[in-house]
């Protein structure tokens, strides 16, 4: 029997076959994928992982896909780096951070969720990809359409940042750079989709799309030798990042790979778009829409598909949401980069930020393992950094030049 | 008259029609002018006590309605409503 058994609506429980779809006709609820977990447990095993290829794909049995050809095939299986120095500073005993800094083949957590979008819709048929994005998805998309051969057309707010509108361009998508922010997007591409007989990766192939994001939970699990950690911070968005990570943690519970699950999740949001971590604090299980204005764009979206079930899940866990301000997104983003060597883009910042907050609140404590997810690369977003690291030292191409800017004493070691 | 426009999931209500006509002086008003049209659409967008539900999003010429007066946000001749189901992106 296969491994998918139909999209079930979250809210009312409705089937519908697994296509193209994301939405329930009745109410309007999201469609996820039903799975058949007791043929997948037959047939998963720790061992089978780890016999699994480098990437996301040792997944396969949890992934809503058919194969056994997979699009994008590398994807995922980055370096969950043990954060001694960041952890000494912040005064915890067991910090790692997961590094999707360095995903292949554009260098964020999105580049799983695309291979498995893409996979997906190769499978049902589709020519063209597309989707609404605040940066990094859409260089996913227009890469791995690349690769594959498909059409794309990759949907931006008009105001991204420029290493993010070159990382389309230069794979030859249609880069429609759409005058608005993120939400205005959305919405128009939410009606473009039901016009043309595109694969959207996150609005009409949603339900696979989101499910990419699942291995970030299953990888920590895998690379922390079996065991689930005890705080995770988690960047949001549209909160979709934030309640895939719960649920994979949840399904290697189900399926016998870990024992138990006691995970407290804790969201991260920043200041200026923070309508999910606002409701949190306030105790309400809905939030007000908002008009981002942060540096933390490809966090920017005010009106969070996701948002409910993100508050849902994080209050389940018994976790914790913060926000920080765009000062300390840039410090965070310094503080990651000086203690661990790791250059992480504006919503690994973000992330940063908001673990020091919940350290310092003892929401996490010393001895807590905690991973921090760290999504995007700083290549890609240097204008919110570019003011704040100093500039090179100019010096004439000669010894005497050298030495008169950096003091040095007769063995060496002088700092300018 | 108001432009409406219809989502995918609604559109076996409207006979396949991406967008219909409407006369009405508010988004609630719409919905019910919409429901003797196209009977079973206000059970669709609202639950049972009458409220939008969680994951419906309406807009008038592109302003979310939760910006503007919700359900109460006034319509005039000539205005464009998009219902746009609130699942999409991230």
């Amino acid at each position: 029997m296969a491994k998918m058994k139909a999209l079930v609506c979250r809210e009312c429980g409705k089937e519908y076959p697994t296509k193209a779809i994301h939405v329930c006709e009745m109410c309007f609820g999201p469609l996820e994928v039903k799975y058949n977990y007791e043929e997948i447990k037959k047939n998963i095993s720790r061992k089978k992982i780890q016999d699994g290829p480098q990437s996301i794909w040792r997944y396969a049995d949890l992934l809503p896909v058919e194969g056994p050809t997979f699009l994008g095939p590398h994807a995922g299986m980055t370096p969950l780096v043990r954060a001694k120095n960041l952890g000494a500073y912040l005064g915890l005993d067991e910090l790692y951070i997961k590094n999707d800094t360095v995903n292949h083949p554009t260098l964020s957590f999105k580049d799983r969720v695309v291979a498995v979008a893409i996979t997906r819709a190769r499978e049902l048929g589709f020519e063209t990809i597309a989707c609404a994005s605040t940066g990094n998805l859409a260089n996913s998309v227009a890469a791995h359409a690349a690769a594959a051969g498909m059409r794309a057309y990759v949907f931006i707010p008009g105001d991204l940042e420029a290493a993010k509108v070159l990382g389309n361009l230069i794979y030859k998508p249609n880069v429609v750079e759409v005058e608005g922010n993120y939400d205005d997007v959305n919405r128009l591409c939410s009606e473009i989709a039901g016009e043309y007989a595109w694969a959207f990766v996150n609005i009409n192939v949603r339900p696979y799309y989101a499910e990419g994001s699942k291995t970030l939970a299953y990888e920590t699990v895998e690379q922390l030798d079996w065991r689930t950690p005890d705080q995770v911070v988690i960047p949001m968005a549209s909160g979709s990042l934030l309640t895939k990570i719960w649920k994979g943690l949840h399904e290697m519970k189900t399926l016998g790979l870990v024992d138990d699950v006691r995970t407290k999740i804790n969201g991260a949001q920043a200041e200026g778009c923070s309508p999910i971590s606002t409701a949190f604090k306030a105790g309400r299980d809905f939030f007000k829409p908002v008009k981002p204005k942060t540096i933390a764009k490809s966090l920017a979206i005010g009106n969070p598909a996701d948002g409910y079930y993100a508050l849902k899940a994080t209050a389940e866990s018994k976790g914790s949401m913060d926000m920080v301000s765009d000062d300390e997104v840039v410090e965070g983003i310094k503080l990651l980069a000086q203690t661990e060597g790791i250059f992480a883009e504006t919503a690994g910042g973000v992330t940063i930020g908001v673990l020091q907050k919940l350290v310092k609140q003892g929401t996490i404590k010393k001895g807590d393992v905690t991973v921090a997810y760290i999504t995007g690369n700083g290549l890609k977003t240097q204008e919110a950094v570019m003011d704040a690291v100093g500039k090179p030292h100019r010096i004439q191409p000669s010894l005497a030049s050298f030495e008169k800017t950096f003091k040095m004493g007769k063995h060496g070691g002088g700092d300018a | 008259m108001i432009k409406v426009r219809i989502p995918t999931p609604l559109r076996p209500l409207t006979k396949g029609q991406g967008e219909v006509d409407a006369q009405a002086k508010s988004i609630a008003e719409m919905i019910d002018t919409l429901n003797i049209a196209h009977p079973g659409i206000k059970g669709r967008l609202c639950d049972d006590t009458g409220e939008l539900r969680r994951f419906v999003n309406i807009y008038v010429n592109e302003e979310d309605i939760r910006f503007l007066k919700g359900k109460e946000t006034s319509l005039k001749d000539g205005d464009e409503v998009s219902i746009v189901p609130a699942i999409a992106g991230g």
